[in-house]
């Protein structure tokens, strides 16, 4: 797995884990749950945790960070998620019979689970207006060799407006039904 | 055209940015328009007719389509090729070459333009260049501020002869939309990494769906973008840019490839397709890791990344071996393994070494389709190291595989092609941008924009490396006009020149029918021999319509597209056993033979022979890979070492061995040859060798028809013998006592007059 450059070497240093932790979630996380968050679950958490803790700890962090829009796309990735497994395991035990059919099916909930994932990416990124000078160091931090250029160019990392976000996802999506409709038999 | 085009940054400052933009679209169609009319120097030089083998079929194809409309050529068997299977043939071709241009035919037709399907077809492959050297402009413009860039690299699509050759006038294959769809889909692709939205995603996926219909090369780009995502997953540069072109493109792609009937499961049964579905899985992975990682510090970020990570491994570890050892995931295809070991075709699969374009290059062929490109390649490969943005890294990716494959494969010097342009444009045009500021800049931040790549890249060096003498000045580069002036006239020179050599390759290597020969008389008018077309012509007007013809499989295209009769193996080389039927029919004894061709129904055999003219690209030239392939089946009954002599040569002449001389080929290419010389004098111009005083019999055929130059020889198969008897003694019979009983043995004898019925 690729080993992210731009990790800091915090926890050895003991340095004020709060810190480092809202810099890190600063792209993500809207900026009115910032601290809440960060305090509350930080109490929690602590550098040896067992693997359990930490995915309670996310888990945790997920329901109190993410806006409800967001968690709406969340629910309707699960329910592909679900289908798709439903498909698979059909496919498992009863058999492939009508193999264009099971595609059809399963490539389109693979597909509109990575559509809704792109919009969701897209859409909860974008850093908020206070945090956006910390958000994009920590974006463009990873390759800070190559990509000031395209800082020059006036365009900023992320320029995709959430109503055009959308608006690319129902095209994704048309287009992608349309291909399965017609793979269907 | 490829200088005019460097005139563009000259219009700096002065002209407004409207004029400039205009510039760059007239500049753009005139390319465009040098790139139709570059090919078509064979239409000028011959006529308007399809070129080779393959785009007969194409164009038989497109004419069915055109007749019976898109469903029954959708459903087509087509039962006059591969007599007596038949093929599938809507199911086992790419259909996008037939659509694109009856889709054309229909819209002329529909604004009431009267035109031939065959001139549609044979000005498609040009017209498409148009649009080659348009998309190329796009492609390139992405990798460079600078639009002389793109416009150098649309010069170069539209005239390199390693694209022309496979896309002049009358070259309908495949190929001939590929190149375009495949620029196309390339430049969709880095936009779609550069903004990350779905849209290009989908654009490019389209497009992908698009090639994948018209060109099985498609795995190129099947293979080269998952590996793109890779490598840039590997330096760290995972983003949800690349995370949304990616799972869009490959989403949406793969079920656009799966509605073309002849790739089908492929994209999720073949190897060859694994590339991108490991990396569409790995980039969910990393995506979701990513996700975690930045809600998490990195320690318990660490932890988790562990335990997870090490559950999915084994899980899908697990489950790729359960898939290998039940055999769903098939193995890798014969062509994709000659791509890696070149001596594996010619050991396992003989049919697909025996095509000349599946050789290794030569390496003189890469200047000669390439020229000056060649050169300046390493120089754009290495810009595109020293910015390596996502899209540089593309290209450099590209380069080395495209390079690695056109040095193994020669057809593959196509996908070559377009990287070097893109490559040497830049670096070409980032020496015309240099050496063409007239003005010394006071202080580097003057540096006007067509320069400004170079402009800030030299004060970083300065700071760099302050050791080097020339950087302790305060401005760094090169001012003197001299210098200038002498490096810009000779890159001029240099581009000059190989507008010069891609003119002279295409007028004289590229633009030969091969249907239709041309050689100069001694007095140097151009001759045309014609003796393909006259061969099928009379194949099709003088035997019955569902007369059965054996010939290699070279030519069935050819049958089946002029001559309009049955064949039993063609161009389409589905089905090796049987080619290796009429390899083995044909390299075997007659009395071995004839059994073969009454099984198959054959009527009529076709050979081609150069012995006459010096054509060498005939039939006995070929006649080792029909024993190879025969051989493969039936390496009891056919054997190579057989048609040498003890010391290894393949001969012709007195010394040939008997299994050479008995061989039916050998009989039908020499028989009655020696009739046209002095007795003893037979002479073969190709092999350049005497031949036997004493010509082959045939006794199970009569010659048919024989063309003007003898380059196509017909032979009849003669019916079982009235009463009972073989056929070596009924010859035998008719030679002894009345020489001229039957009609058929007056017809052998008297081969010459034959052409007048």
């Amino acid at each position: 797995m690729a080993k992210k450059p731009a990790q800091p070497a915090t926890p050895k240093a003991a340095a004020p884990p709060i810190n480092a932790h809202v810099a890190q979630s600063a792209p993500r996380a809207p900026s009115a749950t910032h601290t809440r968050t960060a305090s509350a679950s930080n109490s929690s958490l602590s550098a040896k945790s067992s693997p359990q803790e930490v995915a309670l700890h996310v888990w945790h962090k997920y329901l109190n960070d993410t806006p409800t829009r967001t968690m709406l796309l969340d629910v309707f990735m699960l329910f592909l998620v679900l289908v798709g497994a439903v498909q698979f395991l059909y496919c498992l035990l009863v058999g492939n019979y009508p193999f264009n059919a099971f595609l059809s099916g399963f490539g389109a909930c693979v597909g509109q689970f990575v559509l809704t994932a792109s919009l969701r990416m897209q859409t909860s990124e974008r850093p908020p207006p206070t945090a956006s000078a910390a958000a994009k160091k920590a974006a463009t931090k990873f390759n800070d060799e190559g990509f000031e250029e395209k800082d020059e160019d006036g365009k900023p990392v992320s320029k995709i407006s959430s109503e055009r976000a959308f608006a690319d996802y129902v095209l994704g999506s048309l287009i992608l039904h349309a291909f399965c409709v017609n793979f269907i038999n | 055209m490829a200088v005019a085009t460097t005139d563009n940054p000259y219009m700096k400052g002065s002209t407004s940015k409207n004029t400039r933009g205009l510039l760059r679209i007239v500049i753009l169609c005139t390319i465009a328009g040098a790139a139709v009319t570059a090919r078509l120097f064979s239409v000028i030089r011959f006529e308007s007719i399809i070129h080779e083998f393959d785009p007969w079929f194409n164009f038989r194809a497109t004419k069915y389509l055109i007749k019976h409309g898109f469903y029954s050529f959708w459903d087509w068997f087509d039962d006059r090729t591969w007599h007596p299977l038949g093929r599938v043939t809507g199911g086992t071709l790419y259909p996008g070459l037939m659509v694109t241009s009856g889709v054309i035919y229909h819209v002329l037709r529909f604004l009431s333009i009267p035109v031939d399907i065959r001139n549609v077809c044979v000005l498609l492959a040009p017209g498409f260049s148009g649009l080659t050297a348009l998309a190329m402009y796009l492609l390139t413009s992405e990798m460079s501020a600078s639009p002389s860039a793109g416009l150098l690299a649309a010069a170069f699509m539209g005239i390199t002869p390693g694209y022309i050759s496979r896309s002049v006038a009358g070259s309908y294959d495949n190929e001939a939309i590929a190149i375009f769809l495949l620029v196309f889909t390339f430049y969709l692709w880095i936009k779609a990494v550069k903004v990350g939205s779905v849209m290009w995603g989908a654009l490019a996926a389209l497009f992908y769906g698009y090639m994948v219909s018209a060109w099985g090369g498609y795995v190129f780009i099947t293979n080269l973008i998952p590996l793109h995502v890779f490598v840039l997953i590997l330096m760290g540069r995972f983003s949800s840019r690349i995370y949304i072109a990616y799972t869009t493109w490959y989403a949406l792609g793969t079920l656009a490839s799966m509605q073309v009937p002849f790739v089908g499961f492929l994209p999720i049964r073949s190897s060859d397709h694994m590339a991108a579905l490991g990396v569409f899985g790995l980039l969910n992975l990393v995506g979701f890791f990513d996700y975690l990682r930045n809600q998490l510090p990195g320690k318990q970020f660490q932890t988790l990344l562990l335990a997870l990570g090490g559950l999915i491994f084994v899980i899908l570890f697990g489950g790729l071996m359960l898939l290998t050892v039940t055999g769903v995931i098939a193995p890798w295809s014969g062509r994709f393994y000659s791509l890696w070991d070149t001596g594996y075709a010619k050991v396992h699969i003989p049919i697909i070494a025996s095509v000349s374009e599946h050789q290794p290059t030569a390496w003189p062929n890469f200047y000669f389709d390439l020229n000056l490109l060649i050169w300046a390649f390493p120089a754009g490969v290495y810009m595109c190291f020293l910015k390596l943005k996502d899209e540089h890294v593309f290209v450099v990716i590209y380069a080395v595989f495209a390079s690695y494959f056109a040095g193994v494969m020669v057809r593959l010097m196509l996908t070559l092609t377009p990287i070097v342009c893109v490559a040497s444009a830049l670096a070409l045009s980032h020496i015309l941008n240099t050496y063409t500021q007239i003005d010394s800049p006071s202080d580097h931040s003057s540096a006007n924009g067509t320069a400004e790549s170079n402009g800030s890249a030299k004060p970083a060096k300065v700071a760099l490396n302050p050791s080097l003498r020339s950087t302790r000045e305060k401005l760094v580069g090169v001012y003197s006009i001299v210098s200038k002036a002498v490096v810009t006239s000779m890159t001029a020179s240099f581009l000059l020149l190989f507008v010069a050599h891609c003119t002279w390759v295409t007028s004289n290597a590229y633009s030969s029918p091969s249907v239709v020969l041309a050689s100069r008389l001694p007095d140097g008018s151009q001759h045309i021999i014609d003796d393909y077309r006259e061969a099928y012509y009379w194949l099709r007007q003088n035997t019955e319509h569902n007369a059965r013809v054996m010939s290699w499989w070279d030519y069935g295209y050819q049958i089946g597209g002029m001559a309009d009769r049955p064949t039993l193996v063609d161009n389409n080389t589905w089905n090796n056993t049987h080619i290796a039927t009429v390899g083995k029919a044909m390299s075997s004894r007659e009395e071995v033979s004839y059994p073969i061709l009454r099984q198959h129904d054959v009527d009529y055999v076709l050979v081609v022979f150069g012995g006459l003219l010096g054509y060498s690209g005939d039939d006995i030239n070929k006649f080792l890979w029909m024993v190879r392939i025969a051989e493969g089946i039936w390496p009891d009954e056919v054997r190579e070492r057989d048609f040498f002599t003890a010391r290894g040569e393949y001969r012709v002449d007195d010394e040939a061995t008997p299994t050479m001389k008995n061989s039916l080929m050998y009989k039908m290419s020499y028989y009655n040859y020696n009739s046209l010389f002095p007795a003893g004098q037979a002479q073969d111009r190709v092999r350049g060798s005497r031949l036997p005083a004493q010509g082959p019999e045939l006794s199970t055929l009569e010659e048919a028809f024989t063309s003007e130059n003898w380059i196509i020889r017909i032979y009849k198969v003669k019916p079982l013998d009235n009463v009972g008897r073989d056929h070596q003694s009924a010859v035998a019979f008719d030679k002894g006592h009345k020489k001229k009983r039957k009609a058929g043995g007056s017809r052998k004898s008297t081969a010459r007059v034959l052409r007048e019925d």
